[in-house]
């Protein structure tokens, strides 16, 4: 599993990075900054509950 | 100085294919053409696309992708297709395409005749820029032609770097905003009316018509062995008696070194720090290097930069680098789709950043500040116009190293009160 971020969606309301810190990181304007590559089992729950909490639906969690 | 013209060149008569038919200062009529390419070669699909896969034809917008391929993905896909040909040419310093479009239409209208055919296209667009100054010799190309085989419909788009972006021209032309998008369905399965859709910059399809009427042997008889043919290219610089900056449109050889295609269009690089390479999402290499460089994709990649659509530039003596490429970063940063935090935000920090540089008034906050930028800037935009901004001021910065501590010493140079050179569109 991967996180994915649709840039035109994000409005930088910043959830993701509180409820997933282990793979996401704000930039100075709030933008999330995505550590790229698989997401470790461990933190796929996390990561679920991220993509649920966007209320842009700008993050998604995607196969491969 | 004098403002840029364009006036086009062919470094020699062997390798002036294109531009071969022009006499005068005007643009070739349907006449002429014929006189000098004769008539639509009656190729069929298949033998089209074998013919410029064996060619090696390269796209000429940018990216350089095998036009053999993009017509097959096209030809595959279901039921009948579009052709779009961009002659946007949204990159300020080109002149190429407009040039191209204005002078040589027939030889740009036969390619999109002929790639219609082998994609099975009913339907084709020429997009073009509102306001581009070939429209008229487009209109009046396509009066001459009369009804053909597939309709062609010229297109203006709105005047914006990006609206070129292949993913914004199809938006634009199903009737949405010409704004990239991030993860558009791909054209050549589902783009012009949810058709299969073949976009292609004008040069490749001009090129294309080439091909189709003399084979893939005589368009690999001349250039780079992998890169095969000829290019257009715009070259600015100064003129070798040092009068003037000019801004000329050559034919050249690919694999032709970028000194020699300065001195084919009577251009000089003596006094120059630097050439940008590639346009405003390229690269400035020191002009010592860029001269030995030969122009292909590869040589270019290795050099850390990339050809793009054909774009060189050499920095005038007696002109400041960073100032100048502050003002382009500013440009890029008013330019942005403004639809992606870190392009909207990033770009104006980073523009600001370089005029504060250029200015040298600098405080210690800044350099840390546009190291970070410059490092999570690209890549995170739905399309490529922040990482372009980003590799652009990034080259600056290696290349006008010398020019960079000193700025930062709070001594900018005298070359920030030159007159400005790279072109900014208003």
């Amino acid at each position: 599993m991967k996180v994915e971020l649709n840039p035109i969606l994000c409005t930088a309301h910043g959830l993701c990075a509180d409820l997933l810190p282990e793979r996401i990181a704000l930039d100075e304007w709030g933008y999330p900054i995505l550590e790229p590559g698989e997401l470790p089992d461990d933190v796929v729950a996390h990561a679920r509950r991220a993509a649920r909490a966007c209320p842009t639906r700008a993050l998604v969690l995607s196969r491969g | 100085m004098t403002v840029a013209i364009e006036e086009p060149r062919t470094t020699s008569g062997s390798s002036g294919r294109l531009l071969s038919g022009l006499t005068t200062d005007s643009s070739v009529g349907l006449a002429r053409h014929h006189e000098v390419w004769g008539p639509l070669p009656g190729l069929r699909a298949t033998a089209l696309i074998d013919e410029i896969e064996s060619a090696g034809l390269l796209g000429r917008g940018g990216a350089g992708f095998p036009v053999a391929r993009k017509l097959s993905a096209v030809a595959a896909g279901k039921g009948p297709a579009v052709v779009v040909a961009n002659g946007c040419e949204g990159e300020p310093a080109s002149a190429k395409d407009t040039m191209l479009l204005a002078r040589v239409p027939h030889l740009v209208l036969d390619g999109i005749q002929l790639a219609a055919r082998a994609v099975g296209a009913d339907r084709a667009y020429l997009a073009v820029h509102s306001g581009s100054s070939a429209i008229p010799y487009l209109r009046a190309a396509l009066a001459e032609r009369g009804r053909e085989a597939v309709g062609v419909t010229l297109g203006p788009l709105p005047r914006r770097y990006v609206a070129s972006e292949e993913s914004a021209i199809v938006s634009w032309l199903n009737g949405g905003d010409a704004l990239p998008a991030y993860t558009p369905p791909r054209p050549f399965e589902r783009g012009v009316n949810r058709r299969p859709t073949l976009i292609s910059n004008v040069e490749s399809l001009a090129q294309l018509a080439t091909i189709a009427r003399y084979g893939a042997e005589w368009y690999r008889g001349i250039g780079d062995r992998w890169e095969p043919g000829t290019m257009l290219v715009t070259v600015s610089g100064h003129r070798v008696d040092g009068r003037s900056v000019e801004r000329r449109v050559a034919e050249v050889a690919t694999g032709t070194t970028i000194g020699r295609i300065f001195t084919a269009a009577g251009l000089s690089l003596r006094g120059s720090d630097a050439v940008l390479v590639g346009g405003y999402f390229g690269s400035w290499l020191p002009a010592a290097q860029a001269a030995r460089l030969p122009l292909t994709h590869a040589a270019l990649r290795g050099a850390g930069a990339a050809l793009g659509a054909g774009v060189l530039v050499a920095l005038p003596p007696g002109s400041c680098g960073i100032a100048e490429t502050a003002r382009v970063a500013s440009y890029l940063a008013a330019n942005s789709a403004r639809q992606c935090g870190p392009c909207l935000n990033g770009l104006p920090a980073i523009a600001g950043a370089m005029n504060a540089l250029a200015a040298g008034a600098w405080d210690d906050r800044t350099w840390p500040a546009l190291s970070r930028w410059l490092d999570v800037v690209p890549g995170r935009g739905a399309c490529r116009h922040p990482d372009g901004a980003v590799r652009l001021v990034a080259s600056a910065l290696s290349t006008f190293a010398a020019d960079v501590e000193r700025h930062r010493d709070g001594q900018p140079c005298d070359g920030i009160t030159a007159v400005p050179f790279l072109p900014v569109p208003r």
